[in-house]
């Protein structure tokens, strides 16, 4: 069944054509020596050396990357945390609101989260600036990494863990060298889906940011609203560049681990047989 | 009953309490009180100091004044209507493409697919806003789109697309696609090919074995897609903000202006409790979804 028909290739390459010719063009105009950004004035990388002087820009991705790292480690910490009072927790007062505060932040429309995270630290007092964010940035991101880990912790082999408790080792010994290891690969994906979500964030940081803590998105959105320009076009293409790689550089990770399984099975299935 | 479990459990339980529930219910609160010329902007303000009565002098003061507003006011109605009627549409355009290439790649060669998985998670991993900025040099008047129609001679003068609604449909459905593709591609991945040739065998011609088997088999993936995509669509801010015009009503970019540009905090809070109440309807429609899902699994 599994052979390509005119109709599956037509519309996947209609399909991707759709999805990446966007990005493909701005990546292109990005290296146009014009600055009217729909004439094509020959080849240069102008764009990208006034990008690297614009001071703001660059202070507004220092505070972008510094909210994401610090962010997303609270975040992949708790978000483990959950996941596994989510599966391995057993029975306590108030799971369901638990699992519902796990699961609700990941639907919430992101004008909503905002709006409510402004009102808290309004509320309470809390100066809005970098820890502002890093709080609101750390509350979602940890849904979305406890929905990833628990996904690997529902499906891996529970008696590993009970042999080694039976075994003399304390929950917290069992948990650090048995269990962790086994769902580490879910807990660095969820980690780098919580720093891209902190990096992409716009809605939620423009409602806690302060004046002198303005992030990259907020950077570009105000510049963007004036219409499109080189330098965001320089900008974007740099960004693409570091998914692409980070994306590519993690798929084929995944599959020589993968291969490398296989071939450690085979070689234990022969020992044994 | 140890202290270990115990802080295990409650470290990230009053994190979400703190900082997802409780913000709620201040907005609540506050989409119940009234504007007011202060620091910060609304009145009552609950006086910790005064203890009991202090609270009760703060609920006797809360009324549905802001919610009366929203209803008699033209503008809130409407964007609640056109919100809900653009992510309904958008949902749908969504399907309309994203179901011809999940099938696509399902029935695509075996060594193909991590490809073509990659193809569809690199614009979800990649920014958000850099996607919406990439469709408006393409959109506008003098833009790609309207250079080539012009060009193969289909049209005489620039269509006006970036600034009114089409592009806020083009932006939602080229943003949204990949979550309607990936639910989509692994209830189809799934699926038992015998299955079609068994009905094939049996008399079917292909495009009712499709309508038959294909479709019904792949109703999970199918809604669990359409709700990834409506449920953000509805509040969404930047596309209407970026692409929309100023006819553009979507209730995420009214209640961004009504906070911000008319420093009204009371009337933004009623704005998202309203818009709260709508998604409760799609959001428990989807987690049934995903439920029913899991077990089918299992």
């Amino acid at each position: 069944m599994r052979r390509l028909t005119w109709f599956n290739a037509t519309s996947l390459t209609l399909g991707f054509a759709f999805l990446y010719i966007p990005m493909i063009i701005v990546i292109i105009y990005s290296f146009n020596e014009s600055r009217l950004v729909t004439v094509w004035g020959g080849f240069s990388t102008k764009w990208y050396g006034e990008l690297f002087q614009n001071e703001a820009f660059l202070d507004a991705a220092l505070v972008t990357f510094q909210v994401g790292l610090i962010s997303s480690l609270i975040a992949t910490v708790l978000g483990t945390m959950g996941a596994y009072v989510l599966v391995r927790g057993g029975r306590f007062f108030g799971r369901t609101l638990f699992s519902g505060m796990i699961y609700a932040p990941l639907v919430m429309p992101e004008v909503i989260t905002g709006l409510s995270l402004l009102l808290l630290f309004i509320s309470i007092g809390l100066d809005r600036g970098m820890t502002t964010i890093v709080l609101a940035h750390a509350t979602f991101s940890m849904c979305y990494v406890s929905v990833v880990v628990s996904s690997r912790l529902v499906s891996f082999d529970r008696s590993v863990e009970e042999a080694a408790l039976d075994l003399g080792c304390t929950p917290f010994d069992a948990f650090r060298s048995v269990t962790l290891p086994i769902i580490a690969p879910a807990v660095i994906s969820g980690w780098l889906l919580a720093l891209t979500l902190s990096l992409d964030d716009l809605v939620i940081a423009s409602f806690v940011a302060g004046p002198s803590s303005t992030t990259l998105p907020i950077k570009v959105f105000s510049s963007v609203r004036l219409g499109v320009s080189p330098e965001i076009n320089a900008l974007s293409t740099i960004l693409i560049g570091i998914v692409t790689i980070g994306t590519v550089a993690a798929s084929l990770t995944t599959k020589r681990a993968a291969l490398r399984r296989k071939r450690e099975q085979q070689m234990a299935e022969q020992a044994s047989g | 009953m140890n202290w270990r479990r115990i802080a295990l459990i409650s470290v990230p339980y009053f994190w979400l309490l703190g900082l997802f529930l409780v913000p709620f219910f201040i907005v609540l609160k506050i989409s119940l009180s009234d504007i007011a010329l202060a620091i910060p902007p609304y009145t009552p303000t609950l006086e910790l100091s005064e203890g009991w009565s202090g609270l009760r002098d703060l609920v006797a003061q809360l009324d549905f004044e802001n919610f009366a507003f929203l209803a008699d006011d033209d503008l809130y109605w409407k964007s609640y209507l056109s919100s809900v009627q653009i992510a309904f549409i958008s949902t749908f355009i969504c399907l309309l493409i994203g179901f011809p290439i999940a099938y696509g790649m399902a029935n695509a060669p075996t060594e193909w697919q991590p490809t073509l998985m990659l193809l569809v998670i690199l614009p979800f991993w990649t920014s958000f806003l850099i996607r919406v900025y990439s469709l408006i040099g393409l959109l506008s008047q003098e833009g790609m789109i309207n250079q080539f129609l012009m060009w193969i001679g289909i049209i005489n003068e620039p269509l006006m697309i970036l600034n009114t609604n089409w592009a806020v449909y083009i932006g939602i459905v080229y943003t949204y696609c990949p979550f309607m593709i990936l639910p989509i591609y692994a209830t189809l991945i799934k699926l038992d090919a015998s299955l079609l040739e068994a009905a094939e065998d049996l008399g079917c011609s292909r495009t009712e074995a499709f309508w038959r088997i294909t479709i019904p088999l792949s109703k999970a993936g199918i809604i669990a897609g359409c709700f990834l995509v409506f449920i953000p669509a509805l509040g969404e801010f930047v596309i209407p903000s970026l692409l929309g015009g100023s006819g553009t009503l979507m209730i995420g970019k009214v209640l961004f202006e009504e906070f911000f540009a008319n420093r009204d905090w009371p009337v933004a809070s009623a704005v998202a409790v309203i818009l709260l109440l709508i998604l409760i309807i799609p959001i428990v429609m989807y987690q049934r979804n995903e439920q029913k899902m899991m077990e089918a699994d299992t």
